[in-house]
């Protein structure tokens, strides 16, 4: 109890200390994004997917990385053009780690950079007649492209271009699907108005214009499998949990999608969301409008899994529900093995999280398998509901960080001096040079997957390196000791 | 069950296992997809001559292009200043974007601030954004400096960034005499080279603007490495080089410290860089080297108008670039070449003379920036290896002048063909058309790599696929022996590959 009023109170001093730092209008801004989880109550209590102040280092990306980086990138047998200058396409060029099988620039486009490269001219005159000519150079170079989506940068909406004319225009022409997406990089916050923007179009482009009375022959048990990007495969080690409960994932999204596959939402009897932030928009109107209801699971660490499996299989028969049980007991020997091995290593060790999406809720768990706690949680880009569902995640006193800065963060872990920090590239190496261990929880740090029994495996290896590592031994000289 | 505890597979392996062998043939059921001998049809026919002419047929599509915005480079410039605070004006992922970037590159920190425009400041200009920026920045993080390049957002709506600045200082901000070197950086006009170029002209503005200038009589001289995803150990051999030869040379941007700091247990924000002092008196220097001439032309005209010499080189890799380079400095300071340097000149002839057989009439292609693909051409030049194919998607005409005209002085050159503009979906037709022996270029070249059969080299930026290169120079006679080893290791490597099964697998080589 004691433990936990000093960690309450050393938190809220912590919070106080950065904020003197800042000027004062700033200071009580970055005042409402900071707090001491308290138990039983509703929400964390911070307000979030507010502006980011200028100058402070925010962690945030834009709108373009929401629907290109994220939502769209993924869709494999599609052409998405970085409308607009060279820069955005470059920097998002196959960083993300969106696995997929085909062949890339054949069938498959994803470890691509498809850009308008805008010059001068085509922001004094617009880049309509540019975006024309660009599709008609993807369908003669690319003929196995499903569609194209132009995902657009900032001129695009400040110049007054409409690529939504031209998309319907081009769309006759070529007769394949165009989805302009109206991600301009100044809209909205942070990556998340580009995620719901990403998903509108998925409704207006792909949704609307396909043909759902085309005849199908459905099961009970099919499923689309979505809000997954199949980071280092996540979608695949998930996929094989779902097919060995007798589901059949009739659709998998958008990581290694294809066009078609998305366009499957409305067919399912379930929609198995996974990151919940950045698609739950389109699995609201598919439950409206098509009646398919929607569950958001978590397929980190065997408690987790367990839970999930259960929850999913509560939407079908007894013969899933069964199935589920078969499943989690098959595994069990495997997660019983994982967490001998790896929590002796591990029990006991603080993390402090900041990521984006459903991760500063979700891997929580995980953690918490291994004999691990998480003592501070934030996103990048959450909104109140995600601090609402991540109640059902933390401990009284978790530290709370919404839009985090890097001084603030930098000072949050000087002072806690957890024993891990899972967050992004742009954190790694300041941390580690700190000497805390830390493993990017964006890109599964080129490591993967993490969701999944087999995932687990992974993820209890990956943990145990980074804490255990004899390097952190060497941070200071031995003269200096 | 594929995965285990005792022996943990990683994707690399855990996917090659039948149950998600199976997987993957289940789900291509619903992809709608157009199955395996259409796809090995259109992969073949990307390979062909005709789709290589409907390919250089393009006129609007760009794919894979080997280059990047202007800010990433303006942030690069500006990280090299002591206490510098790189600072873009414009929409905040910019700025994710480009710490990202230099963190997968160098696998270290980048610290850069954004002032996170948003519709608003579409509508209304981004002055309340920087006002408030610059006062959280400079509150934050205690620059020394702070400087502000902008994204396309900003110089669409027209933002300018002088009035901005001075109202922001005007509304306390920042004090009045804090220094805001500053630089307009369109992403839709040229490429990062340009932003650095911009922005290093926005440092030198900054400080010699309306100084007087009084050349030194001691030999001193400012040497600028451009955007050089080396600088970490390029900067330091030629500060080692320039000691050797007792000339005192301020690199003006070097990024060698900050990124490339210690994990002793503390992050240090701010490391080294060219400082204030130095850069005041770098004015009275006698001279400017700009080792990326091509990408330094608006800098150079400013230096040469404030009474300096300038020289302009490009990327000096091998002997007759390091050559230039010492020669320049020693007419420019008086500074005679020491024996020393001599010594390691002949160390790096030395090496070509024993590994020059494994390397005389390899073809190759090559990629990048336009001066590192003058120097790296010049040197394999010099080895005696043939430049096929060069792609330069940020050329400039001088570029294609300067590499046609190095091309034909060589014998070896004769079949070397410069591609200014062209990207790396061209360099794939070109490769799958007119195959050579190796591709040099950045780690994305392995896309390439995999489609060609062709071994790549990586030289250039950025490199996200191998560790640590930038920590060794590829420029002075040592750097060129870093590049020559690089040719080579690839060489023998792809040697023995190719030999396990015959009797050429030799031991020596």
């Amino acid at each position: 109890m004691s433990a936990v009023l000093d960690g309450k109170t050393r938190n809220k001093a912590l919070i106080n200390e950065v904020l003197e730092v800042y000027p004062e209008k700033a200071a009580k801004k970055r005042a409402k994004h900071l707090n001491v989880y308290e138990e039983g109550k509703p929400d964390c209590g911070v307000k979030s997917n507010i502006k980011s102040l200028p100058g402070v280092m925010t962690i945030r990306g834009c709108a373009y990385a929401g629907s290109k980086g994220v939502v769209w990138g993924p869709v494999k047998d599609m052409m998405h053009i970085s409308h607009g200058p060279v820069g955005c396409g470059q920097y998002s060029w196959s960083t993300r780690r969106n696995y997929y099988n085909g062949t890339t620039g054949v069938d498959a486009f994803g470890a691509m950079q498809v850009t308008s490269d805008f010059q001068e001219k085509d922001i004094v005159f617009g880049g309509d007649k540019k975006l024309d000519k660009v599709i008609d150079e993807i369908t003669q170079l690319f003929p196995l492209a499903k569609g194209i989506s132009i995902q657009s940068e900032c001129p695009i909406g400040l110049i007054g271009d409409d690529i939504e004319a031209v998309s319907k225009k081009k769309s006759k022409e070529i007769g394949l699907p165009l989805v302009p997406v109206r991600c301009e990089g100044f809209r909205g916050v942070s990556q998340s108005l580009g995620h719901h923007i990403a998903n509108d179009a998925i409704r207006d482009w792909v949704f609307d214009k396909a043909d759902y009375n085309a005849p199908f022959e459905s099961t009970p048990y099919d499923v689309v499998l979505m809000a997954d990007y199949n980071i280092g495969g996540d979608a695949w080690s998930s996929r094989i949990l779902l097919e060995e409960m007798g589901l059949r994932v009739i659709g998998q999204g958008t990581g290694d999608a294809t066009l078609k596959e998305i366009e499957m939402m409305p067919r399912a009897k379930l929609l198995l969301l996974h990151c919940y932030r950045s698609m739950n928009y389109i699995a609201r109107h598919v439950e409206e409008k098509y009646g398919v209801p929607w569950f958001e699971y978590n397929l980190f660490g065997p408690t987790k899994i367990a839970e999930s499996l259960r929850g999913i299989a509560a939407f079908f028969d007894d013969t899933i529900k069964e199935n589920a049980e078969k499943v989690i007991a098959k595994y069990t020997a495997l997660s019983q093995a994982v967490i001998d091995k790896y929590k002796p290593r591990l029990a006991g060790k603080t993390v402090m999280l900041y990521v984006g999406g459903l991760r500063p809720r979700h891997v929580i768990g995980a953690y918490e398998d291994l004999g691990m706690e998480v003592v501070g949680t934030g996103y990048e880009f959450g909104h109140g509901d995600d601090y609402q569902r991540t109640t059902h995640y933390v401990k009284d006193g978790t530290l709370i960080y919404d839009d985090v800065s890097s001084f603030e963060l930098e000072k949050f872990a000087e002072k806690i001096r957890p024993d891990l920090i899972g967050s992004g590239v742009k954190e790694k190496y300041i941390f580690q040079k700190m000497g805390i261990p830390f493993r990017q929880m964006h890109s599964w740090d080129y490591s993967g997957p993490y969701h999944g029994f087999d995932g687990f495996a992974i993820f209890a290896r990956d943990m145990d390196m980074a804490i255990n590592s004899p390097v952190w031994g060497m941070t200071k000289a031995p003269w200096k000791k | 069950m594929p995965q285990s505890a005792d022996k943990v597979l990683d994707h690399s392996d855990l996917f090659r296992e039948p149950e998600y062998q199976e997987i993957f043939e289940r789900k291509k059921g619903f992809e709608g997809g157009c199955g395996a001998a259409k796809v090995t049809e259109i992969a073949d026919w990307t390979k062909s001559m005709e789709y290589r002419e409907i390919n250089f047929k393009r006129e609007a599509l760009v794919v894979n292009p080997a280059k990047a915005c202007q800010p990433l480079g303006a942030v690069l410039c500006a990280s090299g200043f002591e206490g510098t605070l790189p600072y873009v004006h414009g929409s905040q992922g910019c700025v994710a974007y480009f710490r990202s970037h230099f963190n997968r590159h160098f696998k270290e920190p980048c610290s850069a601030v954004s002032d996170s425009m948003t519709e608003d400041a579409a509508v209304f200009g981004g002055l309340n954004n920087i006002v408030d920026g610059l006062a959280n920045a400079h509150a934050l993080y205690k620059p020394k400096m702070i400087a502000v390049s902008t994204t396309c957002m900003a110089e669409v709506i027209g933002d300018d960034l002088d009035g901005f600045i001075k109202t922001a200082k005007a509304k306390g901000s920042i004090p009045e005499d804090f220094r805001v070197p500053f630089a307009h950086t369109p992403s839709f006009v040229g490429s990062h080279v340009t932003g650095y170029d911009n922005m290093l002209k926005g440092f030198l503005t900054n400080f010699w603007e309306g100084k007087t200038r009084v050349e030194t009589s001691a030999p001193a001289i400012n040497i600028n490495g451009g955007f050089d995803g080396y600088c970490v150990a390029n900067n330091r051999e030629i500060k080692r080089l320039m000691k050797e030869m007792g000339v005192a040379a301020t690199i003006i941007s070097d990024p060698s410290e900050v990124f490339d700091t210690p994990a002793d247990g503390e992050f240090r924000m701010y490391a080294g860089g060219t400082t204030a002092e130095q850069m005041d008196a770098a004015l009275n220097a006698k001279g400017t080297v700009f080792m990326q001439g091509i990408s330094a032309v608006k800098s150079a005209e400013y230096v040469e108008k404030a009474g300096q010499k300038t020289i302009s080189l490009h990327c000096p890799v091998g002997v007759a670039g390091t050559d230039a380079f010492l020669m320049a400095v020693a007419e420019l300071t008086g500074q005679a070449i020491p024996a020393s340097l001599e010594t390691e000149r002949g160390r790096l002839v030395d090496a070509i003379t024993d590994s020059q057989a494994y390397l005389h009439g390899k073809k190759f292609a090559l990629f990048g920036d336009p001066d590192m693909l003058l120097g790296l051409t010049a040197f394999l030049l010099e080895l005696g290896a043939e430049p096929v194919h060069i792609v330069c998607t940020n050329a400039t005409k001088e570029w294609t002048a300067k590499i046609t005209e190095l091309l034909a002085a060589s014998p070896f050159g004769k079949e070397g063909k410069a591609w200014p503009g062209k990207d790396l979906w061209h360099m794939r037709s070109l490769l799958a058309t007119e195959p050579v022996d190796f591709l040099i270029g950045s780690s994305h070249g392995k896309y390439l790599e995999r489609d060609t059969d062709t071994p790549l080299i990586r030289i250039g930026f950025p490199i996200f696929d191998r560790h640590h290169h930038h920590r060794f120079p590829i420029w002075g006679y040592q750097g060129g022996l870093n590049v020559l080893v690089k040719i080579l290791d690839k060489i023998f490597d792809t040697l023995d590959a190719t030999t396990t099964d015959s009797a050429s697998f030799d031991l020596v080589r």
